[in-house]
């Protein structure tokens, strides 16, 4: 199988899974406890604490750990619009934000806040004019670093920039963007930051959210004092551990592996455009990450195209899924303006780390063959 | 696979003999909305029923967009039917258009070399060559009368584990292999309205107003007898809800929609010598010849009669019954049966009055059929 599908989940590193393995099998205490087991994995956790606040420069204190990416958006968006409720019930998402984003906002409409969705243009990024449009009660903005089906980068810190003119807090959505780029959470300037385990070659299941010392924060879950405070519940210790290794190791590679997969991805829309030359390359304009490229084949329905795909040895995405598992056309490529006919074609290759060369040259050749398959079976209605 | 037991088991009994098998479930209608029931094939639950069959067999499975297809093939044609006063048989539509139609183009994609499902019928190469269809060897849930319309050349490749097997031994296989659906109840309505209450889908789900204006029960002779709520509610055949006190029961013999007419009579009025089929679908290299003896059926729980075939101009059939017959009703599909095999079928277009020996034109305009 040629995996392209790595912002979906990217392998876990070996280094990662021995970390794990021993924890799993030597650290047996309470984080919390006091006895010497459990000051034990107390350390293995703040070990991992420092290593992910070093991934993203941050202060240790400053991350705390949750459960993975959407755990960490509710509690940023949920938990830092509600700590401040007395002075604004109104917070902006930008349109393309994940699914997660979008439903912690919704926790917050029904907690009576107004939701503003700010537009992007069709090159996939923010419109930043739209900021100026928002009211001044508005006391969070949620802009993510790079979107997930895109790779398109977004101006996060001109957002923070406008932001801390006024009252509004920012939050950053960077469970994609962190692992294929430096990410510099002090440099933006941001209030909350997001990431996950399993994007990074780190287990499912363990992420962080990085809170500003000066940033408010509500917690979700509450009744004990994890995280000082800020995230109840036992600590994931296996989990955070292989985040924390996760981390070491994607701060210590990520300029190099940006490169690499820079290149790949070059290749790869070289590979797209020779196998399929009426391909359209979404964002193609914007700056992207450098694994990410989202394709439509025109005449070749993505759920036909990702199961052609599948059957010739290539994993892609075909986008969300609805409640069915049916594949849905993208509201991302939606808010660029991508007319609907092109969004029921496209495709996300997302490259990662695996991956070679020698795979990528190959994906070329099932490709034409996948999408002249998928147009044959492409339903015409009357 | 719909999420039922009868797919359950004909991929499953596929995966247990070694075949390469995916599964894959229509999906035809947008589930946020829909009815839940247990007995209905369409809902949420019933996808993550066939996934958790296609997990449990170790085989892969994708859930397909088919609502377009759907709407257009299936459920736009259901409407146009009822609003000509017909009574259309859309599980024809849908193994014609989605099952042997969308399945069969999307088996390349995935190179496929059949396409299975969990129809109780049977396919049999014939003395000719060709690939017949044939009805099941349990005749109690045979549905080769659904299938009558499917194209020809999908036979070909359609393979029917079912055929062979009567339901108690099904659910025995779903039950020997650990299935969880082998005790689901059977689906006895149409699977995107399972209330079985077609025109309140068609009306408050659907926003369909076309025979929905009320209008006159009337006799043969044209004498009102009372008035109804919109002829989208009746169907020939009927006896019940017409609320009208006459010494004899009256059913309901034919709909007008030009006048909003509803029709009614007693019940050797429903008596039809004969029928006038839309084009068919002949699952034959050749159609038959003029004359020839034929079963015919009518109706999914009719039981086949004696007729003689006449083809006519238009590709349908004129077909004349050994003995008359109760209830023809168009939109139904009329499949003929030289035994077990089918030669073929289409939708009834009207039936033939009986004492009239010539076709008449039709007085309605016909729904479009696709």
């Amino acid at each position: 199988m040629i995996y392209l599908d790595h912002n979906a989940s990217t392998p876990v590193r070996p280094e990662v899974a021995d970390a794990m393995r021993s924890s799993l099998e030597d650290l047996h205490g309470n984080a919390s406890s006091l006895h010497r087991e459990g000051q034990r994995a107390r350390a293995a956790v703040e070990r991992a604490r420092e290593q992910v606040a070093a991934l993203v420069h941050a202060r240790p204190s400053e991350v705390v750990f949750v459960s993975g990416g959407t755990e960490g958006d509710h509690l940023g968006v949920v938990g830092g619009a509600w700590a401040r409720r007395q002075e604004g019930r109104r917070i902006a998402v930008s349109a393309i934000e994940h699914h997660a984003v979008h439903g912690a906002a919704e926790v917050l409409a029904e907690l009576g806040f107004a939701i503003e969705h700010l537009p992007v243009g069709g090159d996939g990024v923010l419109d930043l004019a739209a900021l100026d449009r928002l009211a001044p009660d508005t006391v969070l903005v949620a802009s993510m670093l790079a979107n997930n089906e895109t790779g398109a980068l977004q101006p996060v810190a001109e957002v923070a920039r406008w932001a801390h003119r006024r009252v509004a807090r920012v939050f950053c959505d960077a469970v994609q963007a962190v692992g294929k780029m430096p990410v510099d959470a002090a440099a933006l300037d941001v209030d909350y930051l997001a990431l996950s385990g399993h994007k990074i070659g780190g287990p499912k299941g363990a992420g962080a959210l990085i809170v500003r010392r000066d940033a408010p924060l509500s917690p979700l879950f509450r009744g004990s004092g994890h995280e000082s405070g800020r995230r109840g519940g036992t600590e994931n210790v296996p989990g955070i551990v292989g985040l924390g290794r996760a981390a070491e190791l994607a701060a210590r590679d990520v300029e190099a592996e940006g490169a690499r997969l820079g290149d790949l991805r070059a290749r790869l829309e070289r590979a797209i455009r020779a196998a399929v030359p009426e391909a359209t390359i979404h964002a193609e304009r914007a700056a992207r990450l450098p694994n990410t490229v989202n394709a439509s084949f025109p005449g070749a329905r993505s759920d036909t195209l990702l199961m052609a795909l599948d059957a010739r040895g290539v994993a892609v995405s075909a986008g969300a899924a609805c409640a069915s598992g049916a594949v849905e056309p993208s509201p991302v490529l939606a808010a660029m303006g991508v007319p609907r006919d092109l969004a029921v074609c496209a495709i996300r290759f997302s490259l990662g780390r695996t991956n070679t060369a020698a795979e990528v040259e190959a994906v070329g050749a099932l490709l034409a063959e996948a999408v002249r398959a998928a147009r044959g079976a492409t339903p015409v209605t009357a | 696979m719909s999420g039922g037991v009868d797919s359950a088991v004909a991929a499953a009994l596929l995966a247990e003999r070694g075949d390469e098998v995916t599964g894959v479930t229509l999906k035809l209608w947008c589930y946020g909305t829909s009815p839940v029931s247990p007995r209905a094939c369409c809902t949420l639950d019933a996808i993550d029923e066939a996934r958790a069959v296609a997990r449990r067999m170790g085989f892969l499975h994708f859930v397909v967009d088919a609502e377009e297809v759907f709407r257009a093939r299936v459920l736009q044609p259901f409407l146009d039917a009822y609003a000509a006063g017909r009574t259309p048989y859309p599980c024809a539509l849908c193994n014609q258009h989605l099952k042997f139609g969308d399945l069969v183009s999307r088996m390349e994609t995935i190179g496929a070399d059949a396409l299975a499902t969990g129809h109780y019928a049977r396919v049999e190469r014939g003395p000719d060559g060709a690939m017949g269809l044939h009805r099941a060897h349990d005749r109690t849930k045979d549905q080769s009368y659904a299938l009558a319309l499917v194209p020809r050349a999908a036979l070909e490749r359609a393979v029917f584990p079912l055929g062979d097997l009567d339901k108690g031994q099904v659910r025995g296989h779903a039950a020997r292999l650990g299935l969880e659906v082998w005790d689901k109840p059977e689906s006895q309505d149409l699977c995107f309205v399972p209330d079985g209450d077609y025109a309140g889908f068609m009306i408050e789900r659907l926003g369909e107003r076309r025979g929905t204006a009320p209008g006159p029960i009337e006799d043969a002779t044209g004498r009102r007898l009372g008035t109804h709520s919109g002829i989208i509610h009746y169907t020939v055949g009927q006896r019940r809800g017409l609320g009208i006190a006459a010494p004899e029961p009256l059913y309901v013999l034919a709909l007008e929609p030009a006048r909003d007419a509803v029709v009614v009579g007693p019940r050797h009025a429903l008596e039809s010598p004969g029928l006038v089929t839309e084009p068919m679908n002949w699952l034959l290299p050749e159609p038959p010849a003029a004359g020839t003896r034929v079963m015919a059926k009518i109706r999914y729980h009719h039981e086949p009669a004696p007729a003689h075939v006449e083809p006519l101009e238009s590709g349908g059939v004129e077909i004349r019954f050994a003995t008359p017959q109760s209830a023809v009703t168009p939109g139904q599909s009329c499949v003929l049966y030289d035994g077990d095999r089918v030669l073929g079928g289409a939708a009834i277009a009207r039936s033939i009055a009986a004492g009239v020996d010539r076709p008449r034109p039709p007085a309605a305009p016909s729904p479009r059929w696709p």
